[in-house]
């Protein structure tokens, strides 16, 4: 299995996904800088978190109009798995494959903090590692993650069963309209999510509870189960 | 060379928590009968264009690609 992380100037959390990845996958993944105007093969493409071009104009604005969003956005089409954390959700909206915006939180604060995910739909590639209804840990640090989108979005995203991870247990830590924590594309191979599963692999993180995303995404469930 | 203001704001109807709080700082200092507080952008922009049609076709153009995500925003190009 191989892994793709996209690179943007400025963004500071591409580490940690990387780190993330090459523990759990046993290997480093590919890197892809944003001048590149294609992705080679691969099994999982990640958009990771951290301010790229320091949030200018709009968070993920500037990163979602880079010559790589053409790649992603065609690697996607033909059903690769795309998982945007945190700015990597804001990039994915801005660039239209993911539908709504990400707001200024409510509260106005940055949020850094460990906060409680409901996992609504079990049934995609990335979260078939957890049980429908299943509740676990994770952190979040952002200041633009107020989900948003118009009503008739909103309704198309819960009736398709689209909203995949919510806050659960009063932990919306941003006012997030349905306390909507991430959603997939209508095809299900394309999610974005606020929370940083990447930083919850490992005993030493406080727990493991990110790990089962990855390992479902990187196609590692399936091989242990066989 | 046309020089244009492009304003974007946010739509009606989605929550603005800066200009919340921007109105509660003005009551704050004693600035009473402020209804609302909307906060938005402005972009002055210099553009080669042959006219006034053709740069604000251009802008319009700016804005749907970029300067405003219309998820959430509105925007008017105004050419001075």
């Amino acid at each position: 299995m191989t892994a793709t992380v996209i690179l943007f100037p400025g963004s500071n959390r591409d580490r940690d996904m990387i780190a993330a990845l090459t523990k759990i996958a046993g290997a480093a993944p590919r890197l892809v800088w944003h001048t590149e105007a294609d992705i080679p093969p691969t099994d999982l493409i990640i958009v990771p978190g951290g301010f790229s071009y320091g949030d200018y104009l709009r968070a993920g604005a500037i990163a979602a109009r880079s010559p790589v969003m053409a790649a992603i956005i065609r690697r996607a089409n033909e059903g690769v798995p795309v998982l945007g954390v945190c700015n990597g959700f804001q990039i994915l909206t801005e660039a239209g494959l993911l539908p709504g915006a990400l707001m200024r939180n409510g509260g106005l604060k940055f949020v850094c903090r460990q906060v409680k995910l409901e996992v609504t739909n079990a049934n995609t590639v990335f979260t078939s590692g957890y049980a429908r209804g299943q509740v676990f840990t994770c952190p979040v640090a952002h200041h633009d993650g107020n989900y948003f989108a118009d009503a008739d979005t909103i309704k198309r995203l819960e009736d398709g069963g689209r909203v995949v991870l919510r806050y659960a247990q009063g932990t919306n830590p941003n006012g997030s309209v349905n306390d909507i924590a991430g959603i997939v594309n209508e095809a299900g191979n394309v999610l974005g999510m606020m929370p940083h599963p990447e930083n919850r692999i490992e005993p030493a993180h406080g727990g493991a509870d990110g790990r089962p995303l990855f390992e479902a995404a990187l196609g590692l469930t399936a091989q242990a189960a066989a | 060379m046309v020089t244009a203001r492009v304003t974007v704001t946010l739509k009606q109807g989605v929550l603005d928590p800066q200009g919340k709080a921007i109105e509660s700082g003005l009551a704050g200092l004693g600035f009473d009968g402020v209804a609302s507080v909307r906060q938005g952008k402005v972009f002055d922009i210099e553009i080669d264009a042959k006219d006034r049609g053709a740069a604000e076709a251009r802008l319009n153009e700016m804005c749907e690609k970029l300067l405003a995500n219309t998820v959430i925003e509105d925007y008017a190009v105004e050419v001075v």
